[in-house]
Parts: structure tokens; C-alpha cells; sequence
């Protein structure tokens, strides 16, 4: 085990501050963030808009230097871990490249960076495709699928090279609703199919509360923690729980935070 | 089963019609212009130097073809070398370009300027400087073909969408990678709207260069037609340039059905 790693943690955050602008005119996004995601969990991120939660995953993902504090994912840095394909990262918009087919696309983060390391623990892009429910459309352009299926097509293709954590900006804040709460019981299917950990961020608050076994919520100016909540249903969780009033309970938590969030 | 076969089939017969039925207007407006333009020539009783007839100008193609051809050939040669040279230039310097900043404040604004210079000006320098063969007309086709496609082509390889780049450094793509898998795709849209122009803009060029000095090519040909007020050989040789130019343009535009398949957003 590497130092500094304590055995349960897939992802461990230590008074992590994030600084934007020039010299003259500095915005702290983030400051004194300190948390951890274990093993296999799925966490979900909310906070009112910029509060700094994109920031926060981008930090984690090393497209975002941190300022101060540390930040390890599986005991490396978050450069080290992308160097090893530690991570994966989906965005609100899939990113798939117009010209290449569903397959294609999945198939393209074994192109690129250290291709000898990923074909190795590579996962079966045709078997991805089946995962997220696409078989039968290997050879599609991106055009020629809706918003959701293209969401799908990108997930398959963040999963290919394997990823210890997935690390997920707003996925299916673009889609429709039923499009929505469909693919949040296919994520939690994926979820337990590989047993992946997850660092999820939303602005829907039932998203958050059906999606996480933990929630951080996030205040702004400057984004800090405002609290990091168990969230305990049954498990494996079904979409009638919606209705439940432990779960309106939870929402109304969730919801109680954000907004006094939002005022801080 | 048979009722459903026979539906396809009159189906695919309309449709075959209604491809037709869209081409008559034009046909059927080319073949009148033609006809007023033989009925005004002849009712006015014009005379064949100001204006020849249609008629005059077909017997030009049956009488004078082989003149037209030897001299056809030149200019064809020349367009083409023009247009793959002065296209490359403008591809790699605008690969380089989006890969140095240096460059793109050092070089861009000198091209700029160059394209500011009118061709018809630049022709007599470079014929003084290369001489009076091909050379000459070849740059000067390229000049003509270079800068459109220059623009058009740095703008295509910065046309990637900031998250796509974020994804490539997730996956800790190289730079030759991203330019590779990323970059020179997303920018076929824009070069090919960028080689459309070029397909028909370097016939124009290899024409001006033959203007000066020169005793072959359409471009010269157009010179002595109209000292020695020859107007149906005139007539015939512009319509030969001009037919070069459209079957740049209609080879161009297969090539990007051909390369281009995905639907794309914007592109001028």
C-alpha cells in the first residue's frame, strides 16, 4: 500500500482549495474541502450553481490544479491516477467524436495515451454496448441516436479501459425526464454490475437523493462542505421508493441544505 | 405480397420522375436563354465580332478542336498543380498554425497582406522571376487557391469543443494524437467548403498567369481571340475555362459526400 493511503478510501480529499483569475483578481472556487469516497460507493454532489462542484470533480480528474491541500486517488496523485486510467470521466454533453460509429467511439480511449498499459485490462467494447443497453446499434453514427443513447455510447466508453472511479459532471442533466430516471436505474445497475466507484454530480435533488449512498452538498462563495449525509434505503433500490416518505423526507433534507447554501 | 412489390416499384418509378421533374425548370431555362440568345443575334442581324450566335460558337467545338484541346491541356495541368500546391501550403501552414501561437502572430498577418495584393497585379512580378513557363501560372493558381482554404482550415482544427479536449487530457492524448483523431476530422467540413472555392478559383488563376507573355493555354488563347476579334473562338474558349471550373467544383463536392458523412453544425 502507498503511504498516505488508508485502505478503505477510493478517493480522499485533504483541505483541497482551488484559486481561479490572475494575481490581481483571485476567485476561490473551493476552500477547505476535506472528504472521503469509499471503495465501491456511490456519492452524489449537489450545490446550488457555482458553488464550485464541476470544480471539485475537475480537481479530482487533474484537468484542475489544486491550489492547496491534497488530493489522492487510490493512494496516487490525480495525475499519476490518470496516467494509470485510474478514472473516467463522463460529461453532461457525451463528447462522441460525429464521424466514428457507437463501437468506434467506445474504442477510442484505447487509441490514445499509453496504449500498450489499457489493451491489456481492457474491457470487450461490444460487451459495453450490451451493458448500457445499446446492442444492435454498434455501427450508428452519433446523429443518428437520441440525446440518451449518445449518453449511453459515452458511458460505455468511459467504462472500456476499466476504471476504478467514474467520475460523472451532470450526465443526464440534458435529457428528459423519463430518459433520466430510466438511465439512473441502469447506472445503479452498472454500478453493481462492476462495481465501480462513483463521484456523481447533479442539480436534481431526487437524482441525488435515488442515486447516492452518500450525498455532499456544497455551499458557495467559496464552495466549502456544507455536510456529507448518509442516505439509507433498502438496497437494491427501486424506482417505487420515489414515492416513500422516507425518501420525501430525504429530499426535504437535501432541500432545506441547498437552500440555506445558497444564502451563505 | 405481389400488391406490395408492384407499390415499391411505382414508388421508385415517381421518385426517379420527380428527380427529373426537379432538373426541368433549369434545363428548360438554359435551352430558352439559348434560343433568345440565337433569336436576338440574328433578328438584329448582329455582327459575328461583337456577338456570335450559339450556333457559330458549336461550330468552334467541331471545326477548331483541336486547337482548343492542345491548349485546353495547359491550363488544366497548371489548375490542378496550382490547386494541390497552393492547398497543401495552406493545410500544413495551418496545422502549424494552431500548434504555435508564434507562428500564427508571425505568419498570419502576412498573409493577410499577400492576399490583399491583387493576382492581376502579382502575375507580371512573378512572370519576371520564375520566367515564362508553368512555374509562373502554377504559383499563381496556388496564390489564388491559398488563403480561403488557410482561414478556413485553422478555423476547422480550432472547431473542437473545450470538453472534447478536456476527454483527450482525461485520456492523456498527445498533441499528435489530438490533431490525428480529433482535429483533422472535425476540420473536413471546413476545408472542403474551403476546396470548393479552390476547385473553381484556380482555373481563374491559371488563366491570369497565361495572360502575360504566354503563346499556350485557354488564358492565351483568350488574348488572340480577342486582338483578332475571333468572338465564336472567344465564346468557346471561356466556355471551356468555365466547364473546368464546374467539373472541379462537381469532383470537389463528390469527394466530400465521399469523406464527409456525419451531419455537422455550422459551417460558412
Amino acid at each position: 500500500m502507498l503511504p498516505g493511503h488508508s485502505g478503505n478510501s477510493a478517493i480522499s480529499i485533504e483541505e483541497l482549495a482551488v484559486r481561479f483569475g490572475d494575481p490581481l483578481n483571485r476567485i476561490t472556487a473551493l476552500e477547505d474541502i476535506t472528504f472521503e469516497v469509499p471503495k465501491g460507493s456511490l456519492i452524489t454532489l449537489v450545490g446550488p450553481s457555482g458553488c464550485g462542484k464541476s470544480t471539485l470533480l475537475r480537481a479530482i480528474a487533474n484537468l484542475v490544479d489544486a491550489d492547496q491541500g491534497k488530493i489522492t486517488v487510490f493512494g496516487r496523485t490525480p495525475e499519476q491516477a490518470r496516467l494509470a486510467r485510474d478514472f473516467a470521466f463522463v460529461f453532461q454533453e457525451s463528447t462522441l467524436l460525429p464521424w466514428r460509429t457507437a463501437l468506434e467511439n467506445v474504442l477510442l480511449p484505447l487509441e490514445v495515451g499509453r496504449r500498450q498499459d489499457n489493451i491489456e485490462k481492457h474491457a470487450e467494447p461490444a460487451e459495453l454496448l450490451e451493458l448500457v443497453g445499446l446492442s444492435g446499434r454498434e455501427g450508428a453514427l452519433p446523429h443518428e441516436l437520441s440525446g440518451g443513447m449518445q449518453q449511453r455510447v459515452s458511458i460505455a466508453r468511459a467504462l472500456v479501459c476499466r476504471p476504478r472511479v467514474l467520475l460523472m459532471d451532470e450526465p443526464f442533466g440534458a435529457l428528459d425526464e423519463i430518459t433520466r430516471d430510466k438511465l439512473n436505474e441502469e447506472l445503479l445497475r452498472i454500478w453493481k454490475d462492476t462495481g465501480t466507484t462513483i463521484v456523481f454530480v447533479t442539480h436534481s435533488i431526487p437524482e441525488a437523493a435515488y442515486l447516492g449512498q452518500k450525498c455532499l452538498v456544497l455551499s458557495r462563495h467559496p464552495g466549502r462542505v456544507l455536510e456529507f449525509m448518509d442516505i439509507e434505503f433498502s438496497s437494491p433500490r427501486k424506482p417505487a421508493i420515489r414515492d416513500t416518505l422516507d425518501f420525501v423526507q430525504v429530499t426535504g433534507c437535501l432541500r432545506t441544505l441547498l437552500a440555506e447554501a445558497g444564502r451563505v | 405480397m405481389a400488391g406490395q412489390e408492384q407499390a415499391i416499384a411505382d414508388y421508385i418509378a415517381e421518385q426517379r420522375l420527380r428527380v427529373w421533374r426537379n432538373r426541368l425548370p433549369s434545363i428548360g431555362t438554359a435551352i430558352a436563354l439559348l434560343l433568345l440568345w440565337h433569336l436576338v443575334v440574328t433578328v438584329f442581324g448582329i455582327p459575328t465580332y461583337i456577338a456570335p450566335s450559339p450556333v457559330q460558337v458549336a461550330m468552334v467545338f467541331v471545326e477548331k478542336g483541336d486547337v482548343l484541346w492542345i491548349n485546353f491541356l495547359p491550363t488544366l495541368f497548371e489548375a490542378m498543380a496550382g490547386f494541390i500546391l497552393g492547398n497543401s501550403v495552406a493545410v500544413l501552414l495551418a496545422i502549424w498554425f494552431v500548434h504555435s501561437r508564434f507562428a500564427e502572430r508571425a505568419f498570419y498577418p502576412i498573409a493577410v497582406f499577400v492576399n490583399t495584393i491583387p493576382i492581376i497585379a502579382i502575375a507580371p512580378i512573378l512572370v519576371l522571376i520564375l520566367g515564362n513557363g508553368y512555374a509562373p501560372k502554377i504559383v499563381i493558381a496556388s496564390l489564388i487557391c491559398f488563403f480561403p482554404t488557410l482561414v478556413n482550415m485553422v478555423r476547422g482544427l480550432k472547431a473542437v469543443s473545450p470538453q472534447m479536449f478536456e476527454l483527450m487530457q482525461v485520456l492523456s492524448a498527445s498533441n499528435r494524437e489530438i490533431l490525428w483523431k480529433i482535429r483533422v476530422q472535425s476540420s473536413l467540413p471546413f476545408l472542403f467548403a474551403a476546396l470548393k472555392i479552390a476547385s473553381t478559383t484556380c482555373v481563374i488563376g491559371a488563366i491570369v498567369g497565361e495572360w502575360i507573355g504566354s503563346n499556350y493555354g485557354l488564358g492565351s488563347l483568350i488574348i488572340e481571340a480577342t486582338y483578332n476579334f475571333r468572338s465564336p473562338m472567344l465564346y468557346a474558349t471561356v466556355i471551356l475555362g468555365a466547364s473546368m471550373a464546374v467539373a472541379g467544383f462537381v469532383l470537389t463536392t463528390l469527394a466530400e459526400r465521399r469523406f464527409v458523412k456525419w451531419k455537422t453544425g455550422s459551417v460558412h
